[in-house]
């Protein structure tokens, strides 16, 4: 906490967070000289030295590590190129598409991932010209055959990730379904009752800036599915937005 | 159009639609008015109405305006065919390519292109109703539509204009954010945007005869009020989340 602002308040473009060399700049926030002002419309979360601003709207912005889903869009001689629902394309190296060996003289590509396939994959460079690399080599990290995919706005992620991944937990208890929620905004959903996985997570995207929105969220799941389901240890409601790093690598399956 | 000019635009310190010298006209923020874009903004200045819609960062076409640091952040700046009396031909002419490329190059000013090298941010600025003041109209509502698409910049951007009108006895008097009349008749007009937290100046214009004493008042005028637009700016943006959170 600075003297300038509060943890979670909101905060434009210009607004100044903190003064002197207390603090570093984080994402949506930039030095100006001795001070430390947002860059973003957004939520101010202190973290350590680290002030950021939790952007409330925004395209996604490739990172490394990120599981994201992407789209093929054009299948090359030894690369796919992939839509990742983000400022800039990715591409998949032949090496990245699978655990086996492929041989580009005897297969055709289009046999691994067709265009239009979508490929549940995982940021593996962004370099300095935002030329972006995914991979499908990993666990959880494959082609997806059925089901729906979602498109929410990316900064609402977090939100439907919720806090230690209680969120997506939830949808996919009442539910039944499964589900993989991409830090680009796509959000796959398959199996079980579908049209309500769907519902829930345009409803989150839709109040994602409200407080108690897990709370809401099981009274909505419980009344829409009818059923209940008991909560033995009473679960602490996650306040802030996003916390980013430690739910992030939370994959929906 | 064609009305003789009239006798004076200030008359005992009141100007024709009752305004003090330095008062603005009645100003309207909208925010989100179009949902299909990335981020959008109406603003309405007295019965000038200004509509901007913000896409991007998306990528650059034609391919060889691309500027491999950082982003272009392009401008186009049009008024409605029913915006002004006599129809506006559509389409882009003079003024409109000149208003376009100030405004990009102000934008640009606060914009933090750096982050998106590469990349297009396309700003629509539409003009649905004109009465004087439209470019700065535009820009107010440009800067709150980068902001509304989460954009990062540098700060926000305030603009207004302000100009010489004159008594019944031809004597000049500066004021601040011109109506028609005063735009058509008034002795000089400036055109004027700064970045309020960083006190930078994004854009000045000026059409007619102000001397350095004149522009130097009518300035600090402009300045005191562009401080009530910019308190006007951050209610609106916050007012579009601010419900129920906290």
């Amino acid at each position: 906490m600075s003297e300038n602002v509060e943890n979670r308040q909101l905060v434009v473009p210009g607004k100044i967070l903190a003064k002197g060399m207390e603090f570093l700049p984080g994402d949506g926030a930039y030095r100006d000289q001795d001070e430390i002002r947002a860059s973003v419309l957004g939520l101010v979360n202190f973290k350590g030295r680290a002030i950021k601003v939790i952007p409330l709207n925004g395209k996604y912005l490739p990172k490394r590590d990120d599981p994201v889903i992407g789209i093929i869009t054009e299948v090359g001689y030894n690369s796919w190129n992939l839509d990742i629902n983000a400022t800039y394309t990715a591409r998949m190296l032949v090496g990245d598409a699978s655990d086996r060996y492929i041989d580009t003289n005897r297969h055709k590509l289009a046999s691994v991932f067709g265009v239009g396939d979508a490929v549940i994959c995982q940021i593996k460079k962004v370099d300095e010209n935002m030329a972006v690399f995914v991979t499908a080599r990993g666990p959880g990290l494959r082609k997806v055959h059925d089901g729906k995919l979602v498109y929410v706005n990316a900064a609402k992620i977090p939100r439907i990730i919720g806090k230690g991944a209680s969120m997506v937990k939830m949808i996919k208890e009442y539910t039944e379904t499964r589900m993989f929620v991409g830090q680009n905004g796509i959000v796959w959903i398959q199996g079980g009752n579908e049209e309500l996985a769907e519902k829930a997570v345009l409803k989150i995207e839709a109040e994602a800036h409200l407080v108690g929105l897990t709370d809401k969220m099981e009274q909505f799941l419980s009344k829409e599915s009818g059923k209940t389901i008991n909560r033995d240890e009473p679960k602490p409601e996650p306040e802030a937005v996003a916390e980013g790093t430690e739910e992030k690598k939370e994959e929906g399956e | 159009m064609g009305d003789e000019k009239p006798k004076f635009l200030i008359k005992g310190g009141k100007r024709l639609d009752g305004r003090k010298p330095e008062d603005v006209r009645p100003i309207q923020i909208k925010m989100g008015v179009v949902p299909n874009a990335d981020g959008s903004a109406e603003v309405i200045f007295g019965k000038t109405r200004v509509i901007a819609t913000v896409y991007g960062p998306r990528e650059l076409h034609p391919r060889h305006q691309v500027i491999n640091e950082r982003a272009r952040v392009r401008v186009r700046y049009d008024m409605m065919t029913f915006s002004v009396e006599d129809r506006k031909r559509p389409g882009p002419g003079r003024r409109e390519t000149e208003i376009s490329k100030v405004l990009a190059e102000a934008l640009t000013r606060v914009v933090i292109t750096e982050k998106y090298p590469t990349r297009a941010i396309d700003v629509f600025v539409t003009v649905v109703q004109a009465d004087a003041s439209t470019r700065v109209a535009g820009l107010n509502a440009a800067s709150l539509a980068l902001a509304d698409a989460g954009i990062p910049m540098r700060d926000l951007v305030v603009s207004l204009s302000f100009g010489k009108s004159y008594d019944e006895k031809g004597q000049g008097h500066m004021v601040v954010d011109l109506e028609k009349e005063e735009d058509n008749w008034g002795m000089g007009d400036i055109a004027y945007a700064v970045a309020p937290a960083l006190g930078e100046v994004l854009l000045l214009q000026m059409d007619g005869d102000v001397t350095l004493e004149e522009f130097k008042k009518g300035k600090t005028m402009a300045d005191k009020a562009a401080l009530e637009i910019y308190e006007m700016q951050k209610r609106a943006l916050k007012a579009r989340y601010e419900e129920g959170s906290k």
